[in-house]
Protein backbone atom coordinates (compact mmCIF):
# COMPACT_ATOMS: atom_id res chain seq x y z
CA UNK A 1 0.00 0.00 0.00
CA UNK A 2 1.08 3.39 -0.84
CA UNK A 3 2.16 5.32 1.80
CA UNK A 4 -0.10 8.46 1.02
CA UNK A 5 -2.73 6.19 1.30
CA UNK A 6 -2.16 4.93 4.89
CA UNK A 7 -4.21 6.22 7.34
CA UNK A 8 -3.04 6.62 11.29
CA UNK A 9 -6.31 4.91 13.65
CA UNK A 10 -7.21 7.00 16.16
CA UNK A 11 -4.56 5.91 19.08
CA UNK A 12 -1.90 6.46 16.60
CA UNK A 13 -3.41 9.62 16.05
CA UNK A 14 -3.32 11.05 18.86
CA UNK A 15 -0.08 9.58 20.19
CA UNK A 16 1.83 10.94 16.93
CA UNK A 17 0.30 14.49 18.03
CA UNK A 18 1.50 14.45 21.11
CA UNK A 19 4.81 13.08 20.06
CA UNK A 20 6.53 16.49 18.75
CA UNK A 21 5.89 18.11 22.25
CA UNK A 22 7.07 15.12 24.57
CA UNK A 23 10.34 15.41 22.24
CA UNK A 24 11.06 19.34 22.39
CA UNK A 25 10.22 18.67 26.39
CA UNK A 26 12.54 15.74 26.51
CA UNK A 27 15.18 17.41 24.47
CA UNK A 28 14.90 20.73 26.64
CA UNK A 29 15.34 18.77 30.14
CA UNK A 30 18.35 16.80 28.48
CA UNK A 31 19.86 19.96 27.40
CA UNK A 32 18.93 21.43 31.09
CA UNK A 33 20.55 18.60 33.12
CA UNK A 34 23.64 18.81 31.09
CA UNK A 35 23.88 22.40 31.58
CA UNK A 36 22.89 22.00 35.59
CA UNK A 37 25.27 19.03 36.06
CA UNK A 38 28.02 21.27 34.85
CA UNK A 39 26.81 23.98 37.05
CA UNK A 40 24.18 24.26 39.44
CA UNK A 41 23.66 27.95 39.25
CA UNK A 42 22.85 27.94 35.66
CA UNK A 43 20.30 30.69 34.53
CA UNK A 44 20.14 29.74 30.86
CA UNK A 45 18.12 26.61 30.74
CA UNK A 46 16.48 26.02 34.65
CA UNK A 47 15.24 22.58 35.02
CA UNK A 48 11.32 22.03 34.52
CA UNK A 49 10.89 21.61 38.00
CA UNK A 50 12.33 25.24 38.78
CA UNK A 51 9.87 26.90 36.35
CA UNK A 52 6.71 24.87 37.62
CA UNK A 53 7.87 26.58 41.04
CA UNK A 54 8.14 29.86 39.54
CA UNK A 55 4.99 29.74 37.61
CA UNK A 56 2.98 28.91 40.45
CA UNK A 57 4.74 32.02 42.25
CA UNK A 58 4.12 34.31 39.63
CA UNK A 59 0.86 33.01 39.20
CA UNK A 60 -0.26 33.20 42.88
CA UNK A 61 1.82 35.54 45.21
CA UNK A 62 1.21 39.08 44.93
CA UNK A 63 4.16 41.94 44.46
CA UNK A 64 6.15 42.60 47.36
CA UNK A 65 6.03 46.10 46.53
CA UNK A 66 2.74 46.95 44.87
CA UNK A 67 0.88 43.94 46.62
CA UNK A 68 -0.43 43.09 43.35
CA UNK A 69 -0.37 39.70 40.84
CA UNK A 70 1.79 41.01 37.97
CA UNK A 71 0.71 38.45 35.86
CA UNK A 72 -3.21 39.03 36.13
CA UNK A 73 -2.24 42.29 35.43
CA UNK A 74 0.09 41.61 32.61
CA UNK A 75 -2.44 39.71 31.32
CA UNK A 76 -5.17 42.07 31.99
CA UNK A 77 -3.20 44.98 29.91
CA UNK A 78 -2.04 43.04 27.20
CA UNK A 79 -4.99 41.79 25.57
CA UNK A 80 -6.95 44.73 26.24
CA UNK A 81 -4.54 46.52 24.21
CA UNK A 82 -4.60 43.50 21.75
CA UNK A 83 -8.58 43.27 21.77
CA UNK A 84 -8.85 47.14 20.83
CA UNK A 85 -6.00 47.14 17.97
CA UNK A 86 -7.55 44.09 16.41
CA UNK A 87 -10.84 45.10 17.18
CA UNK A 88 -10.36 48.27 15.30
CA UNK A 89 -8.42 46.44 12.57
CA UNK A 90 -11.02 44.01 11.87
CA UNK A 91 -13.35 46.59 11.36
CA UNK A 92 -11.77 48.96 9.09
CA UNK A 93 -10.39 45.77 6.89
CA UNK A 94 -14.54 44.51 6.87
CA UNK A 95 -15.26 47.67 5.95
CA UNK A 96 -12.65 48.78 3.72
CA UNK A 97 -12.74 45.40 2.09
CA UNK A 98 -16.43 45.56 0.98
CA UNK A 99 -16.04 48.97 -0.75
CA UNK A 100 -12.59 47.74 -2.41
CA UNK A 101 -14.74 44.69 -3.29
CA UNK A 102 -17.90 45.73 -4.62
CA UNK A 103 -17.18 49.25 -6.24
CA UNK A 104 -15.16 49.64 -8.97
CA UNK A 105 -14.00 52.62 -8.48
CA UNK A 106 -12.78 52.86 -4.78
CA UNK A 107 -11.02 49.69 -6.06
CA UNK A 108 -9.23 51.68 -8.71
CA UNK A 109 -8.28 54.05 -6.05
CA UNK A 110 -7.46 52.35 -3.28
CA UNK A 111 -6.33 49.23 -4.13
CA UNK A 112 -2.82 50.18 -5.25
CA UNK A 113 -2.60 51.87 -2.42
CA UNK A 114 -2.86 49.71 -0.01
CA UNK A 115 -0.60 47.07 -1.87
CA UNK A 116 2.00 49.61 -1.29
CA UNK A 117 1.28 50.61 1.99
CA UNK A 118 1.30 46.66 3.30
CA UNK A 119 4.79 46.51 2.43
CA UNK A 120 5.89 49.64 5.03
CA UNK A 121 7.28 47.72 7.91
CA UNK A 122 5.21 48.53 11.29
CA UNK A 123 7.77 48.50 13.28
CA UNK A 124 9.94 50.82 11.14
CA UNK A 125 7.24 53.30 12.21
CA UNK A 126 7.11 52.71 16.03
CA UNK A 127 9.51 55.30 16.63
CA UNK A 128 7.26 57.93 14.88
CA UNK A 129 4.27 55.84 16.86
CA UNK A 130 5.96 56.97 20.08
CA UNK A 131 6.58 60.17 19.09
CA UNK A 132 3.34 61.31 18.01
CA UNK A 133 1.36 59.07 20.12
CA UNK A 134 3.58 59.23 22.93
CA UNK A 135 4.07 56.36 25.05
CA UNK A 136 0.40 55.59 26.57
CA UNK A 137 -1.71 53.36 25.20
CA UNK A 138 -2.44 54.51 21.75
CA UNK A 139 0.88 53.95 20.11
CA UNK A 140 0.80 50.42 21.39
CA UNK A 141 -3.09 50.22 19.69
CA UNK A 142 -2.41 52.08 16.65
CA UNK A 143 1.07 49.65 16.33
CA UNK A 144 -0.95 46.66 15.94
CA UNK A 145 -3.37 48.58 13.53
CA UNK A 146 -1.12 49.54 11.43
CA UNK A 147 0.58 46.02 11.33
CA UNK A 148 -2.35 44.36 10.53
CA UNK A 149 -4.63 46.51 9.23
CA UNK A 150 -3.35 46.19 5.07
CA UNK A 151 -3.46 42.43 5.13
CA UNK A 152 -7.19 42.04 6.49
CA UNK A 153 -8.40 44.88 3.88
CA UNK A 154 -6.05 42.79 1.09
CA UNK A 155 -7.75 39.46 2.25
CA UNK A 156 -11.35 40.36 2.65
CA UNK A 157 -11.13 42.47 -0.75
CA UNK A 158 -10.50 39.50 -2.27
CA UNK A 159 -12.72 37.66 -1.04
CA UNK A 160 -15.72 39.99 -1.80
CA UNK A 161 -14.41 39.92 -5.03
CA UNK A 162 -14.16 35.91 -5.23
CA UNK A 163 -18.42 36.14 -4.21
CA UNK A 164 -19.50 34.48 -7.91
CA UNK A 165 -20.75 36.90 -10.17
CA UNK A 166 -23.79 35.02 -10.87
CA UNK A 167 -24.87 35.65 -7.25
CA UNK A 168 -24.42 39.66 -7.14
CA UNK A 169 -26.31 39.57 -11.19
CA UNK A 170 -29.13 37.39 -9.29
CA UNK A 171 -29.54 40.21 -6.78
CA UNK A 172 -30.03 42.65 -9.09
CA UNK A 173 -32.77 40.72 -10.83
CA UNK A 174 -34.45 40.89 -7.26
CA UNK A 175 -33.83 44.43 -7.58
CA UNK A 176 -31.26 44.74 -5.03
CA UNK A 177 -29.37 48.35 -4.97
CA UNK A 178 -25.83 48.56 -4.13
CA UNK A 179 -26.44 48.73 -0.27
CA UNK A 180 -28.48 45.60 -0.21
CA UNK A 181 -26.50 43.58 -2.08
CA UNK A 182 -23.32 45.15 0.62
CA UNK A 183 -25.64 44.43 3.53
CA UNK A 184 -27.69 41.03 2.51
CA UNK A 185 -25.06 39.36 -0.08
CA UNK A 186 -21.64 40.40 0.78
CA UNK A 187 -21.43 41.31 4.16
CA UNK A 188 -22.57 37.72 5.83
CA UNK A 189 -20.79 35.97 3.19
CA UNK A 190 -16.99 37.68 4.09
CA UNK A 191 -17.84 37.68 8.12
CA UNK A 192 -16.35 34.02 8.31
CA UNK A 193 -13.83 35.12 6.61
CA UNK A 194 -12.78 37.80 8.43
CA UNK A 195 -12.84 35.42 11.43
CA UNK A 196 -10.16 33.94 9.86
CA UNK A 197 -8.05 36.67 8.72
CA UNK A 198 -8.57 37.86 12.09
CA UNK A 199 -7.25 34.34 13.05
CA UNK A 200 -4.37 34.08 10.97
CA UNK A 201 -3.37 37.85 11.80
CA UNK A 202 -3.52 37.05 15.52
CA UNK A 203 0.31 36.16 14.83
CA UNK A 204 1.56 39.05 14.10
CA UNK A 205 -0.33 41.02 16.00
CA UNK A 206 0.65 39.63 19.24
CA UNK A 207 4.26 40.36 17.70
CA UNK A 208 3.73 43.97 17.26
CA UNK A 209 2.36 43.75 20.73
CA UNK A 210 4.74 42.81 22.61
CA UNK A 211 7.72 44.75 20.58
CA UNK A 212 5.61 47.58 21.40
CA UNK A 213 5.41 46.79 25.23
CA UNK A 214 9.40 46.00 25.26
CA UNK A 215 10.21 49.32 24.27
CA UNK A 216 7.91 51.30 26.36
CA UNK A 217 5.44 50.61 28.87
CA UNK A 218 5.32 49.68 32.17
CA UNK A 219 2.93 47.08 32.45
CA UNK A 220 2.01 44.17 30.03
CA UNK A 221 3.71 40.63 29.15
CA UNK A 222 6.06 42.21 26.99
CA UNK A 223 7.20 44.70 28.83
CA UNK A 224 7.84 41.86 31.81
CA UNK A 225 9.85 39.47 29.84
CA UNK A 226 12.13 42.53 28.71
CA UNK A 227 12.46 43.34 32.12
CA UNK A 228 13.34 40.22 33.85
CA UNK A 229 15.47 39.56 30.70
CA UNK A 230 18.33 42.01 32.82
CA UNK A 231 18.35 39.46 35.42
CA UNK A 232 18.65 36.33 33.08
CA UNK A 233 15.34 34.98 34.87
CA UNK A 234 14.94 32.03 32.22
CA UNK A 235 12.42 30.78 34.65
CA UNK A 236 9.90 33.64 34.63
CA UNK A 237 10.48 34.55 30.68
CA UNK A 238 9.59 31.06 29.85
CA UNK A 239 6.41 31.19 31.90
CA UNK A 240 5.43 33.87 30.20
CA UNK A 241 6.33 32.37 26.77
CA UNK A 242 4.07 29.72 27.97
CA UNK A 243 1.76 31.60 29.24
CA UNK A 244 1.11 33.90 26.27
CA UNK A 245 0.87 30.70 23.91
CA UNK A 246 -0.87 29.24 25.40
CA UNK A 247 -3.71 32.64 25.66
CA UNK A 248 -3.13 32.71 21.72
CA UNK A 249 -3.93 29.42 21.43
CA UNK A 250 -7.01 29.60 23.42
CA UNK A 251 -8.02 32.80 21.58
CA UNK A 252 -7.49 31.01 18.05
CA UNK A 253 -9.92 28.10 19.16
CA UNK A 254 -12.60 30.15 20.53
CA UNK A 255 -12.73 32.33 17.67
CA UNK A 256 -12.70 28.77 15.49
CA UNK A 257 -15.66 27.78 17.42
CA UNK A 258 -17.53 30.87 17.59
CA UNK A 259 -16.92 31.11 12.96
CA UNK A 260 -18.45 27.25 13.13
CA UNK A 261 -21.57 28.12 15.82
CA UNK A 262 -22.68 31.64 14.10
CA UNK A 263 -21.85 30.38 10.26
CA UNK A 264 -23.88 26.82 9.89
CA UNK A 265 -23.68 27.42 5.95
CA UNK A 266 -20.37 27.32 5.88
CA UNK A 267 -18.55 24.46 4.33
CA UNK A 268 -15.44 23.19 6.96
CA UNK A 269 -12.45 25.24 7.15
CA UNK A 270 -9.39 25.11 8.51
CA UNK B 1 -45.27 45.53 -31.34
CA UNK B 2 -43.83 42.22 -30.26
CA UNK B 3 -42.98 41.88 -26.46
CA UNK B 4 -39.17 41.13 -26.51
CA UNK B 5 -37.26 43.18 -29.47
CA UNK B 6 -33.85 42.43 -30.47
CA UNK B 7 -33.06 44.57 -33.32
CA UNK B 8 -29.78 44.63 -35.26
CA UNK B 9 -27.60 43.61 -31.92
CA UNK B 10 -23.87 43.13 -32.37
CA UNK B 11 -21.13 42.00 -29.93
CA UNK B 12 -17.76 42.50 -29.83
CA UNK B 13 -14.88 41.74 -27.19
CA UNK B 14 -12.04 44.05 -28.52
CA UNK B 15 -11.09 43.79 -32.30
CA UNK B 16 -13.42 40.17 -31.73
CA UNK B 17 -16.77 39.96 -32.95
CA UNK B 18 -18.75 37.54 -30.92
CA UNK B 19 -22.85 38.18 -32.42
CA UNK B 20 -23.05 39.68 -35.70
CA UNK B 21 -26.64 41.02 -36.81
CA UNK B 22 -29.02 39.60 -34.58
CA UNK B 23 -32.68 40.04 -34.76
CA UNK B 24 -35.23 38.45 -33.09
CA UNK B 25 -38.86 39.15 -32.16
CA UNK B 26 -40.48 37.15 -29.45
CA UNK B 27 -44.14 37.29 -28.07
CA UNK B 28 -45.45 37.44 -24.70
CA UNK B 29 -45.70 34.19 -23.28
CA UNK B 30 -43.74 32.40 -25.81
CA UNK B 31 -40.49 29.50 -24.66
CA UNK B 32 -37.20 30.09 -26.76
CA UNK B 33 -35.18 27.64 -26.51
CA UNK B 34 -31.58 28.50 -27.72
CA UNK B 35 -29.07 25.92 -28.77
CA UNK B 36 -25.74 26.35 -30.48
CA UNK B 37 -22.17 24.78 -30.30
CA UNK B 38 -19.56 26.12 -27.41
CA UNK B 39 -18.37 29.08 -27.85
CA UNK B 40 -21.05 30.27 -30.70
CA UNK B 41 -22.19 33.02 -28.22
CA UNK B 42 -25.29 31.76 -26.99
CA UNK B 43 -24.26 32.64 -23.37
CA UNK B 44 -23.24 36.22 -24.75
CA UNK B 45 -26.73 36.70 -25.85
CA UNK B 46 -28.12 35.91 -22.97
CA UNK B 47 -26.27 37.69 -20.69
CA UNK B 48 -27.11 40.75 -23.62
CA UNK B 49 -30.65 39.88 -22.36
CA UNK B 50 -29.67 40.08 -18.65
CA UNK B 51 -28.22 43.27 -19.46
CA UNK B 52 -24.99 42.03 -17.79
CA UNK B 53 -23.06 43.55 -20.84
CA UNK B 54 -24.31 46.05 -23.36
CA UNK B 55 -24.55 45.50 -27.05
CA UNK B 56 -21.80 47.31 -29.24
CA UNK B 57 -24.50 48.05 -31.60
CA UNK B 58 -28.15 47.62 -31.94
CA UNK B 59 -30.53 47.53 -28.57
CA UNK B 60 -32.96 45.39 -27.22
CA UNK B 61 -35.82 46.07 -25.23
CA UNK B 62 -38.93 44.73 -23.30
CA UNK B 63 -42.48 45.20 -23.80
CA UNK B 64 -41.42 48.84 -25.09
CA UNK B 65 -39.27 50.05 -22.56
CA UNK B 66 -35.84 51.60 -23.21
CA UNK B 67 -32.84 49.32 -23.36
CA UNK B 68 -31.28 48.60 -19.86
CA UNK B 69 -28.05 49.07 -18.90
CA UNK B 70 -27.88 46.82 -15.78
CA UNK B 71 -29.57 43.90 -15.11
CA UNK B 72 -32.98 44.68 -12.86
CA UNK B 73 -35.94 43.03 -11.74
CA UNK B 74 -37.61 42.89 -15.42
CA UNK B 75 -35.20 39.70 -15.84
CA UNK B 76 -35.16 36.90 -13.65
CA UNK B 77 -32.22 34.54 -13.90
CA UNK B 78 -31.08 31.20 -13.30
CA UNK B 79 -27.46 30.55 -13.64
CA UNK B 80 -25.97 26.78 -13.86
CA UNK B 81 -24.79 27.32 -10.27
CA UNK B 82 -24.63 29.96 -7.60
CA UNK B 83 -28.24 31.09 -8.00
CA UNK B 84 -28.92 30.82 -4.50
CA UNK B 85 -27.78 32.82 -1.47
CA UNK B 86 -25.77 30.10 0.30
CA UNK B 87 -25.75 32.21 3.53
CA UNK B 88 -29.84 32.31 3.55
CA UNK B 89 -31.73 29.45 4.78
CA UNK B 90 -34.20 28.00 1.96
CA UNK B 91 -36.95 30.52 3.23
CA UNK B 92 -35.31 33.61 3.44
CA UNK B 93 -33.74 32.85 -0.10
CA UNK B 94 -37.59 32.99 -1.62
CA UNK B 95 -38.44 36.00 0.99
CA UNK B 96 -35.44 38.03 -0.64
CA UNK B 97 -36.84 37.48 -4.03
CA UNK B 98 -39.37 40.29 -2.50
CA UNK B 99 -37.75 42.06 0.48
CA UNK B 100 -34.39 42.83 -2.10
CA UNK B 101 -36.21 45.23 -3.43
CA UNK B 102 -36.61 47.31 0.15
CA UNK B 103 -34.39 50.17 1.08
CA UNK B 104 -32.59 47.86 3.72
CA UNK B 105 -33.04 44.61 2.00
CA UNK B 106 -35.71 43.14 4.31
CA UNK B 107 -38.60 43.54 5.69
CA UNK B 108 -40.19 44.35 9.30
CA UNK B 109 -43.15 43.56 10.91
CA UNK B 110 -46.20 42.98 9.48
CA UNK B 111 -44.92 42.71 6.18
CA UNK B 112 -41.90 40.64 7.19
CA UNK B 113 -44.76 37.69 8.07
CA UNK B 114 -46.71 38.61 5.54
CA UNK B 115 -43.81 37.59 3.57
CA UNK B 116 -42.83 34.84 5.46
CA UNK B 117 -46.49 33.20 4.54
CA UNK B 118 -45.99 34.37 1.03
CA UNK B 119 -42.79 32.33 0.63
CA UNK B 120 -44.10 29.32 2.52
CA UNK B 121 -46.62 29.18 -0.28
CA UNK B 122 -43.68 29.26 -2.56
CA UNK B 123 -42.28 26.70 -0.93
CA UNK B 124 -45.17 24.39 -0.64
CA UNK B 125 -45.89 24.57 -4.37
CA UNK B 126 -42.06 23.91 -5.63
CA UNK B 127 -42.38 21.26 -2.58
CA UNK B 128 -39.21 22.56 -0.46
CA UNK B 129 -41.84 23.50 2.13
CA UNK B 130 -39.72 20.66 4.69
CA UNK B 131 -36.48 21.84 4.07
CA UNK B 132 -37.56 25.74 4.42
CA UNK B 133 -35.34 26.09 7.49
CA UNK B 134 -32.31 24.35 5.83
CA UNK B 135 -29.30 25.98 4.28
CA UNK B 136 -28.93 25.64 0.26
CA UNK B 137 -25.82 23.49 0.66
CA UNK B 138 -27.84 20.23 2.21
CA UNK B 139 -29.99 20.37 -0.83
CA UNK B 140 -29.46 18.39 -4.06
CA UNK B 141 -28.56 19.87 -7.16
CA UNK B 142 -31.90 19.60 -8.56
CA UNK B 143 -33.46 21.07 -5.31
CA UNK B 144 -31.36 24.20 -5.83
CA UNK B 145 -31.93 24.52 -9.04
CA UNK B 146 -36.09 24.50 -8.08
CA UNK B 147 -35.29 27.39 -5.17
CA UNK B 148 -33.84 28.90 -7.69
CA UNK B 149 -36.34 29.52 -9.79
CA UNK B 150 -39.05 29.62 -7.60
CA UNK B 151 -36.70 32.42 -6.55
CA UNK B 152 -36.85 34.32 -9.62
CA UNK B 153 -40.17 34.47 -9.83
CA UNK B 154 -41.01 35.18 -6.37
CA UNK B 155 -39.58 38.79 -7.99
CA UNK B 156 -42.20 38.70 -10.64
CA UNK B 157 -40.35 39.42 -13.78
CA UNK B 158 -41.11 39.94 -17.15
CA UNK B 159 -38.88 37.52 -18.86
CA UNK B 160 -37.07 34.40 -17.12
CA UNK B 161 -33.51 33.63 -18.17
CA UNK B 162 -32.16 30.26 -17.78
CA UNK B 163 -28.64 29.66 -18.63
CA UNK B 164 -28.08 26.23 -18.76
CA UNK B 165 -30.07 25.57 -15.57
CA UNK B 166 -30.52 21.82 -15.51
CA UNK B 167 -26.74 21.28 -17.19
CA UNK B 168 -25.83 19.83 -13.88
CA UNK B 169 -28.13 17.42 -13.25
CA UNK B 170 -28.50 13.77 -13.40
CA UNK B 171 -30.47 12.64 -16.66
CA UNK B 172 -33.83 11.33 -14.02
CA UNK B 173 -33.64 14.54 -12.13
CA UNK B 174 -33.40 16.58 -15.41
CA UNK B 175 -36.39 15.13 -16.95
CA UNK B 176 -38.21 16.14 -13.17
CA UNK B 177 -37.20 19.43 -13.59
CA UNK B 178 -38.97 19.74 -16.94
CA UNK B 179 -41.84 18.78 -16.01
CA UNK B 180 -41.60 21.32 -13.50
CA UNK B 181 -40.83 23.60 -15.47
CA UNK B 182 -43.80 23.14 -17.56
CA UNK B 183 -45.94 23.23 -14.66
CA UNK B 184 -44.57 26.48 -13.19
CA UNK B 185 -44.57 27.47 -17.05
CA UNK B 186 -48.47 26.63 -17.81
CA UNK B 187 -49.44 28.60 -14.60
CA UNK B 188 -47.68 32.04 -15.00
CA UNK B 189 -47.68 31.89 -18.89
CA UNK B 190 -43.90 33.15 -18.35
CA UNK B 191 -41.90 34.44 -21.59
CA UNK B 192 -38.89 32.02 -20.98
CA UNK B 193 -34.94 32.17 -22.47
CA UNK B 194 -33.43 28.91 -21.89
CA UNK B 195 -29.54 28.04 -23.37
CA UNK B 196 -29.04 24.58 -23.49
CA UNK B 197 -26.40 21.82 -24.77
CA UNK B 198 -29.25 19.48 -24.84
CA UNK B 199 -31.05 19.73 -28.51
CA UNK B 200 -33.65 16.94 -27.06
CA UNK B 201 -34.63 19.18 -23.96
CA UNK B 202 -34.73 22.37 -26.12
CA UNK B 203 -37.32 21.47 -28.47
CA UNK B 204 -39.30 19.76 -25.86
CA UNK B 205 -39.54 22.26 -23.59
CA UNK B 206 -39.43 25.47 -26.26
CA UNK B 207 -41.78 27.08 -28.83
CA UNK B 208 -39.53 28.32 -30.68
CA UNK B 209 -35.76 26.88 -31.03
CA UNK B 210 -33.46 29.42 -32.01
CA UNK B 211 -29.99 28.16 -33.07
CA UNK B 212 -26.74 30.22 -33.35
CA UNK B 213 -24.05 29.60 -35.39
CA UNK B 214 -21.23 31.45 -38.04
CA UNK B 215 -22.97 32.01 -41.55
CA UNK B 216 -19.53 33.15 -42.51
CA UNK B 217 -16.20 30.88 -42.07
CA UNK B 218 -13.07 31.89 -42.49
CA UNK B 219 -10.84 29.05 -42.58
CA UNK B 220 -7.60 31.10 -42.14
CA UNK B 221 -9.30 32.86 -39.30
CA UNK B 222 -12.31 31.31 -37.21
CA UNK B 223 -12.56 33.97 -35.05
CA UNK B 224 -13.12 36.59 -37.89
CA UNK B 225 -16.41 36.84 -38.27
CA UNK B 226 -19.46 36.30 -35.32
CA UNK B 227 -22.57 34.50 -34.88
CA UNK B 228 -25.75 34.68 -35.45
CA UNK B 229 -29.48 33.16 -35.60
CA UNK B 230 -29.43 30.45 -38.16
CA UNK B 231 -31.80 28.98 -38.12
CA UNK B 232 -35.48 30.40 -35.75
CA UNK B 233 -37.32 26.37 -35.83
CA UNK B 234 -41.13 26.63 -34.70
CA UNK B 235 -41.02 23.57 -31.68
CA UNK B 236 -44.75 23.33 -30.97
CA UNK B 237 -46.66 20.34 -31.61
CA UNK B 238 -43.96 18.21 -31.00
CA UNK B 239 -41.50 19.80 -33.47
CA UNK B 240 -43.62 19.06 -36.33
CA UNK B 241 -44.46 22.69 -38.43
CA UNK B 242 -47.70 23.73 -40.08
CA UNK B 243 -50.22 22.07 -37.73
CA UNK B 244 -52.07 25.26 -37.23
CA UNK B 245 -52.24 26.53 -40.92
CA UNK B 246 -55.61 27.67 -40.69
CA UNK B 247 -56.96 28.03 -44.86
CA UNK B 248 -58.39 31.39 -45.29
CA UNK B 249 -62.35 29.93 -46.74
CA UNK B 250 -63.73 33.30 -47.04
CA UNK B 251 -66.40 31.65 -46.27
CA UNK B 252 -68.96 33.25 -43.40
CA UNK B 253 -68.90 31.83 -39.75
CA UNK B 254 -72.29 31.94 -38.76
CA UNK B 255 -72.08 33.93 -35.61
Amino acid sequence: MRYINRKPGPVLATFLALLPFALVLVAYMIGSEMRLAENPADKLLPAPSTIVDTAQRLFSEPDKRSGRILLWHDTAISLQRLGIGVAISAFIGLGAGLLIGLFPHIRAGLAGFIAVISMVPPLALLPILFIVFGLGELSKIVLIVIGITPFLIRDLSQRVIEIPREQIVKAETLGASSFVIALRVALPQVLPRLIQAVRLSLGPAWLFLIAAEAIASDLGLGYRIFLVRRYLAMDVILTYVIWITFLAFVIDFLLKKLSKRAFPWMEEGL
Amino acid sequence: MSFVSVRDVFQSYGKRPILERVNVEVDEGEFISIVGASGCGKSTFLRLLLAQETPTRGTISIDGNPPAVEPNPERGVVFQRYSVFPHMTIRENVVAGESFAQPLGRFFGADRRAARDRADTVLERIGLAHVADQYPSTLSGGMQQRLAIGQALTAKPRILLLDEPFGALDPGTRLQMHDFLMELRAETKMTVFMVTHDLTEGFKLGDRVLVFDKPRWDPTDPEAFGATITYDFDARDGGIPFQRLTEETHVPVPA
